[in-house]
């Protein structure tokens, strides 16, 4: 799949961008603060109709503008799409395939999978279980409908027996046979969801540890795994076994909203308190280009990859794998952003890889240079 | 909005009240019924004092009424062995209009929503299970929307009259007729597969 073009109008700072884009690789260069990542955010929001970042939609309007228009043409097998997005303040979003709007934006997202990689993703292993819970279920829920469908459907269970536990509370007049009814259903979603996960990661796990061996020369052990409390008991008997504490405290304590990815080091460190920065990293771009791998086996077609100011942070043995992959073209086209105008398109003519690198300043985007190798 | 004069603002708060009707709509119908005469106008108004005041639940379904039994309950000629249990009097008379259905309701009066604080306390659940052991009733049908919610009180009911000799049924859940095949949602879609009926059932009698 490739992005062939991208033009933006009052996207965040991005005053007026048209660009022509390599099917390999794409720089964008300048200082902090032009505009680099939201161009790469922009690609991100085509492909998810919402920023990585901010997901308030009036907020991605330039500051002092009415409106924003991002639009791109994507190619998958030559067929060409043209995705357009407007936002005006005060008005409806607009998203557009092919001149055609969508019923239900649900309906776009996954078409043109997009990988992002930045600093931001430390949000992963430093936040709560939440933040991994979302991870997990946008990269299932891409593929499989049903798995959506339950999980909503479960949330709203959820919901229904935490209010009805506390009217009960409450009201101090307990119902054992409406909460009996709202389990049954609850346990059968739940149950879905658990199985999905499980599944999920069983596919999911040997990619990770693939690339993450690869990434950091085996140095290290680190280990990834999916705790559930409905591992190794079933959801029925945590229900019946935790009411008296579920009376109590009001809500329910049990289930898959309290699964995780535990993420470990040295068998059994925690990666967030005992993981080096350097570890952290390499984790977190295995985790991604694991993601990668797994929605290309899916698709049947390489994700867009935006690589976020990772040449600033990583050091020079990560960067030079990802460069690798991209030079033995195990990875698609690629965007990334830098800080410096020469270092990335140094690396990538050496690595005789084919670019385009453009600077980004004041919001707008020149042409620095072309390399096209294969010509 | 403020029109300066008290009774103005009043009367399109109090109509802007109702569900659906913004401060707009409500400033045009109050501006409506000023140009009509007072006559008119105390008609309407009296028209929903009586309905507020006079109106009473049926005794036995539970449907709104003007008399203690309403028409419904009083149609002896109705069959007195199925009973059909519905939200409220909206749906009577959707299932009414299909002509379909010859035996007599019950209204609940909502469904189970804990979200919303309503559980099964708040609707005419104990009733039923009183009507359903009257020996001449044989079926329940539960005819309740096909949310969440419906689902739940659907399961509620069924667990609540196991104690009851009736025979507790649902009402089917499918492909709208006229519908197209490919545009049914996959979830309606799979549960029609699952639910299937034998063919010879649905020729029509």
């Amino acid at each position: 799949m490739l992005l062939t073009h991208l033009s933006l109008i009052n996207f965040k700072n991005c005053t007026d961008i048209s660009i022509e884009l390599n099917s390999s690789v794409n720089c964008f260069l300048g200082n902090n603060g032009e505009g680099k990542t939201n161009v790469l955010d922009a690609i991100y929001y085509l492909s998810n109709t919402k920023s990585y970042f901010n997901s308030i939609d009036s907020q991605n309007i330039k500051f002092g503008e009415p409106f924003f228009v991002a639009q791109g043409k994507f190619s998958i097998n030559e067929e060409t799409t043209n995705v357009y997005c407007g936002v005006k303040k005060g008005a409806k979003k607009q998203f557009k395939f092919n001149k055609k709007s969508y019923l239900k934006l649900a309906e776009h997202i996954g078409k043109f999978p997009v990988v992002i990689i930045t600093p931001y993703d430390s949000n992963l292993i430093l936040e709560g279980s939440e933040t991994r819970r979302k991870f997990l279920d946008r990269l299932i829920s891409q593929f499989n409908k049903p798995y959506l469908e339950n999980l909503i459907a479960y949330n709203k269970l959820l919901n229904q027996r935490n209010a009805t536990l506390k009217q009960m509370a409450e009201s101090q007049r307990f119902n054992a046979d409406l909460l009996a009814v709202i389990d049954m259903q609850l346990i059968e979603k739940g149950n879905f969801v658990h199985q999905e996960r499980k599944q999920f990661l069983n596919e999911f796990i040997p990619i990770f540890n693939h690339f993450y061996k690869d990434i950091s020369n085996q140095n290290e052990k680190v280990t990834l795994t999916y705790t559930s409390t409905l591992n190794d008991n079933s959801f029925e008997q945590l229900l019946n076994d935790n009411i008296a504490k579920d009376r109590v405290v009001t809500y329910t304590t049990k289930g898959i909203h309290k699964d995780d990815l535990e993420f470990k080091i040295m068998d059994d460190y925690s990666l967030k308190k005992f993981a080096s920065q350097g570890q952290q990293k390499s984790f977190l771009i295995a985790l991604k280009l694991a993601q990668f791998e797994y929605i290309k086996k899916k698709k049947g077609f390489s994700p867009i990859l935006l690589l976020d100011d990772i040449f600033d942070k990583l050091d020079e043995s990560r960067v030079n794998y990802i460069l690798q992959m991209i030079a033995h073209k195990k990875l698609g086209q690629t965007f990334i952003t830098d800080t410096s105008l020469n270092k990335v398109t140094n690396i990538l003519s050496k690595l005789k890889v084919n670019f385009k690198s453009f600077e980004i300043k004041q919001g707008g985007a020149t042409l620095i240079t072309e390399d096209n190798q294969e010509l | 909005m403020d029109f300066k004069s008290k009774l103005l603002n009043n009367a399109v708060e109090e109509m802007s009240s109702l569900p659906g009707i913004g401060k707009r709509t409500a400033l045009r119908l109050v501006l409506h019924l000023l140009n009509q005469s007072k006559e008119e106008v105390n008609q309407f108004a009296n028209s929903f004092k009586l309905l507020r005041e006079n109106i009473v639940f049926c005794k036995i379904c539970y449907n709104i009424s003007d008399t203690e039994i309403c028409h419904i309950c009083q149609n002896k000629n109705r069959d007195h062995s199925i009973i059909c249990v519905v939200q409220d009097i909206r749906d009577i008379l959707a299932i009414e209009s299909t002509q379909q259905f010859k035996g007599y309701y019950h209204v609940l009066g909502g469904i189970i929503s804990p979200m919303d604080g309503i559980g099964p306390d708040d609707l005419n659940i104990d009733e039923l299970i009183l009507r359903s052991k009257d020996e001449k009733v044989k079926e329940i049908i539960l005819a309740l929307s096909a949310t969440m919610e419906g689902d739940t009180t659907n399961f509620y009911l069924f667990r609540k009259l196991s104690e009851s000799n009736v025979k507790t049924s649902v009402i089917a859940r499918g492909i709208g007729i006229g519908n197209e095949l490919e545009y049914t949602d996959e979830i309606t879609l799979g549960r029609s597969i699952i639910h299937r009926s034998l063919f010879e059932s649905s020729l029509s009698k």
